[in-house]
């Protein structure tokens, strides 16, 4: 049978066209009042004609938009295995606090003695950002975690200007993610890449001859991106250290340790922190995120601006650095209010007896996932791992069956697929994060369809596969056609 | 912990799975010296009914836009967000969900980005848009450093009228990016700009209306700019503007870069914002930042993936236009939404409304003794010249518990030319009340 309807709907999944098609031409969906019809005091500048904006009711509004969310998939919906996304429950507590309007109608150039409430939250969460990595302070302002690394490279180079030290590189392992060397680019750093040895770690021999006085850091995320502890962290700072160089970390994956390490101690002197994985501010399709980075004491002086300072019982805003060292400023305003307040909400309501349990349940669950999963598919690395866990495609050889095709049929059993292709440094990567938040039950349940799918892969089924999805709103996207004409706005025929 | 569904019979039984006796042992990668057994000196876990009387003791601290009278501005406005756009960007299915890279299961989010892609290259007269950067601030950076690439050249030219937190990021960004910033001094009377432009200059920063609230004809400028191969970049702080006035596309901008948190998105304290990103199809593989585009899937439905990724670090690593990832989603999702429910005529209006409050408050407060103002267009924000340094004014007025405006010395202290302005925003959520209040007390404190 034909799974055509007459009208495009099927059962629940809703055709929507875009909202430039369901134009009225005359609707408003917001009830003004009339204005007084005053003469415009423009200064002789011209005013606009027509631009074209489609006009729309408020439940045609409503309805166009709860059809869009329902082709999403969501935490909320489902297990959401990103490996390094740390898709983790997201509170609504967190929601409610940071809708108060003591925040959320607060204005950023308010004079700061009426905003001190404000200015209070940013601190609070500053101190709990320290003490849990174990660093003397912290910059707030990056709005997400490549603004946090620009920040701290930022301040890494403007230390190393004040030594008089103009060095000209940065290492970054093959391992890392892609905003490591696009930011240290972004610095006017040449990049150069650390191979992985055979146990995923940094080659520290290899690290070791990278090594040499124009090196001005390391930008290391750990636990790395194969899911591994790089065990060599404290060796390799001393050794930057005793070079002049610095240690970066990328704090992607500080919930697998959250509670139980803190970078300060392993000798990293910069890290970002990003408040949409480990605080569980929601990711809303892609941002927005919050960057904080925190810095060593020799950094420190160097941090973006704005700071807050404690002044007796009240807070102070400081804004202007004209004698000082900050290498400036990174964005408008203090930084992403809304994303403190949730991550507050979520850090208060662990505490720290929480956040670690958060730490081993996420470390726990990954370990789970890899022991049931190591005989289905082949882990290249030995466990145990931390938050996630990674597999290659080296059990699916001449099945005719890759990576996207598990990643697609993974689609039609109702999961979100694992982060794939990435870390690089292994053949068609399979790395999956299933976050603290999932019950042993989901675990299971997922584990099972993974397997069920090696199994069919390695009998052949390739139907399943290369028609994969066949279940979700949309078959495959011909993600070619787009980028070779693209379409990027709608234009009337 | 009601966010941690494990019990300790499932640890129990998960470790034998495992194979390992403790969760210690699965930590045993880490060097013993820096493990920690004791708590660290945070507090313990809390329940909702805590958190939110803390987090509440906080906010009640803070004056805001909805218990004093408002007439701040600069970069962030005071609007009415309608109800419906708090109520759809809650649904977990956009709340909850990651970056669109599977697009059979987010065509939801894929969609809205192509319709927020279209709405921002109408609003700002461009033919592409991206799907949004950080803030209107961190655009404009990312637009010299665009423009230093599409013209190999490497130097931009900064109008005195740009906001002086948009100045100060394009200049942290160029910092080592090997580009000659040449920042004109603020001051409310701009000449000179056209003069700097020579054959090495990649751009002119502008912005309209200005930070002193004064609007401009950027036609002579752009020709200038054309005439000697470089690229006009016009930012605009203040998007409900765009409902009044002329797209700068119409005037020959070929980069556009807005502040869009005015639709969709609360004050907030300055974050999070969201950035817009408009610019000549020619340019579209210079941009910065994710892109939607329209395909079909394999039963020949039409669809949106992400497209041209070859420019970005995920791709692209130390070779890409920027290393932005995470943006500014969910901001961009609300102001989709906002401009959805407007429309057209409802834009028009809201524009309307928000020039005629500026209007009624300008002529009451130049009405007192002393107190002038230089601008002679305007659309909802223009500056006082006050008698006496505004920062003091501001601080006596919000003494009697009116946030009355923003004193320019905020921004450049040491300057004693800005000593006695103030910047004052009103909009459509300004009402008679808090014109009469903040009248009331500047003349008291003038007199």
């Amino acid at each position: 049978m034909s799974d055509v309807t007459s009208g495009g709907h099927r059962g629940l999944v809703m055709d929507e066209p875009l909202l430039f098609e369901l134009d009225s031409g005359r609707h408003s969906g917001v009830d003004l009042p009339e204005p007084e019809g005053r003469t415009p005091k423009l200064g002789g500048v011209k005013e606009r004609q027509s631009i074209g904006l489609p006009g729309v009711s408020e439940p045609e509004v409503i309805r166009h938009f709860t059809r869009l969310s329902q082709k999403n998939y969501a935490i909320d919906s489902g297990l959401y295995p990103l490996g390094s996304c740390t898709m983790k429950h997201n509170p609504r507590i967190n929601e409610k606090v940071a809708r108060l309007p003591g925040f959320a109608m607060a204005h950023p150039l308010q004079p700061p003695a009426t905003v001190q409430g404000c200015l209070e939250l940013i601190a609070t969460l500053a101190h709990w950002l320290t003490t849990l990595t174990g660093m003397p302070g912290v910059a707030m302002s990056p709005a997400a975690g490549a603004h946090g690394e620009f920040a701290g490279l930022m301040c890494i180079r403007a230390a190393l200007t004040a030594r008089g030290d103009a060095r000209r590189r940065i290492l970054v392992p093959e391992s890392a993610h892609g905003t490591n060397p696009a930011t240290a680019t972004l610095c006017d750093y040449r990049v150069d890449t650390v191979p992985c040895d055979a146990r995923g770690r940094v080659d520290l021999a290899a690290f070791e001859r990278a090594l040499d006085d124009d090196v001005a850091a390391l930008m290391l995320t750990n636990p790395n991106t194969c899911g591994l502890f790089e065990t060599d962290t404290m060796t390799i700072a001393d050794m930057l250290h005793s070079a002049g160089s610095f240690l970066y970390a990328d704090g992607a994956n500080f919930n697998a340790v959250v509670g139980r390490v803190r970078p300060g101690d392993l000798g990293v002197d910069a890290m970002h922190i990003n408040l949409h994985k480990t605080f569980s501010t929601p990711h809303g399709g892609g941002g927005p995120g919050s960057g904080p980075v925190v810095l060593c004491e020799e950094l420190l002086p160097f941090a973006p601006l704005p700071r807050i300072e404690a002044d007796g019982d009240d807070w102070r805003l400081i804004e202007h650095d004209s004698d000082g060292a900050a290498f400036g400023r990174l964005r408008s305003f203090h930084g992403q209010m809304g994303m403190f307040v949730r991550a507050l909400a979520y850090m208060m309501s662990h505490g720290a007896d929480g956040l670690r349990q958060v730490a081993e349940d996420a470390v726990l669950n990954a370990n789970y996932v890899l022991a049931r999963l190591s005989r289905a598919y082949n882990a290249p690395f030995p466990g145990p791992c931390m938050h996630e866990c990674l597999f290659d495609d080296g059990n699916l050889k001449d099945t005719g069956i890759s990576t996207l095709d598990i990643a697609k049929a993974m689609i039609d059993e109702g999961y979100h697929p694992m982060t794939m292709y990435f870390p690089l440094i292994v053949h068609g990567a399979m790395l999956i994060e299933p976050t603290e938040t999932e019950s042993r039950q989901s675990i299971d349940r997922f584990c099972d369809v993974m397997v069920h799918l090696a199994e069919e892969a390695r009998k052949g089924n390739l139907d399943l596969f290369h028609n994969a999805p066949r279940f979700a709103p949309w078959k495959r996207l011909d993600e070619t056609a787009a980028a070779r004409r693209p379409v990027l706005t709608w234009t009337p025929d | 912990m009601r966010y941690l569904p494990l019990t300790d019979t499932d640890r129990a039984a998960m470790l034998e799975v495992v194979g390992a006796r403790s969760i210690d042992d699965l930590y045993s990668d880490v060097p013993q010296e820096v493990w920690r057994e004791e708590l660290l000196d945070l507090p313990l876990h809390q329940g909702e009914i805590e958190v939110e009387r803390a987090l509440s003791a906080m906010a009640e601290k803070n004056l805001h836009g909805a218990n004093a009278p408002f007439f701040l501005g600069c970069g962030a406005y005071r609007h009415h967000v309608p109800a419906a756009v708090d109520a759809l960007i809650q649904r977990g299915e956009f709340l909850t969900s990651y970056t669109p890279y599977q697009p059979e299961i987010s065509q939801g989010t894929l969609q809205m980005l192509f319709e927020f892609q279209t709405m921002v290259a109408m609003l700002t007269g461009m033919e592409v848009a991206n799907a949004s950067m950080y803030d209107g601030a961190s655009a404009a950076a990312e637009a010299v450093l665009m423009a230093s690439r599409v013209t190999r050249r490497r130097r931009a030219v900064v109008s005195g009228g740009l906001h002086p937190h948009y100045r100060d990021t394009v200049a942290t960004y160029v910092r080592h990016a090997d580009l000659d910033v040449v920042s004109l001094p603020m001051a409310v009377e701009e000449a000179g700009l056209e003069a700097e432009i020579d054959g090495s200059t990649a751009c002119v920063v502008v912005q309209t209306p200005d930070f002193f609230g004064r609007l401009h004809d950027f036609s002579a400028l752009a020709e200038a700019c054309h005439g000697a191969g470089a690229l006009l970049v016009v930012a605009v702080s203040e998007v409900v503007s765009l409902g009044l006035l002329a797209p700068p596309g119409d005037v020959g901008a070929d980069i556009v870069v807005c502040e869009g948190q005015s639709l969709g998105n609360s004050l907030g304290f300055g974050g999070p914002y969201v950035g817009l990103f408009a610019t000549r199809k020619r340019h579209v593989r210079q941009m910065p930042g994710r892109l939607a585009g329209e395909t079909v899937d394999a039963d020949g439905r039409r669809g949106w993936v992400l497209t041209l990724s070859t420019r970005e670090q995920h791709i692209r690593r130390e070779k890409a236009t920027s290393n932005i990832c995470t943006n500014s989603g969910l901001c961009a999702l609300a102001f989709t939404i906002h401009l959805a429910l407007l429309g057209e005529s409802g834009l028009a209006r809201l524009a309307s409304l928000n020039h005629e409050a500026a209007q009624r408050t300008m002529e009451r407060l130049v009405a007192i003794e002393g107190v002038s103002t230089p601008n002679d267009g305007f659309f909802n924000e223009f500056t006082l010249e006050l008698p006496r340094p505004a920062e003091e004014v501001v601080d006596q007025l919000a003494e009697r518990g009116i946030l009355g405006g923003v004193p320019v010395s905020r921004f450049e202290p040491a300057n004693g030319a800005l000593a006695n302005l103030m910047l004052v925003a009103a909009t459509e959520l300004t009402t008679p009340a808090e014109i009469d209040a903040l009248a009331g007390a500047l003349q008291e404190i003038l007199s």
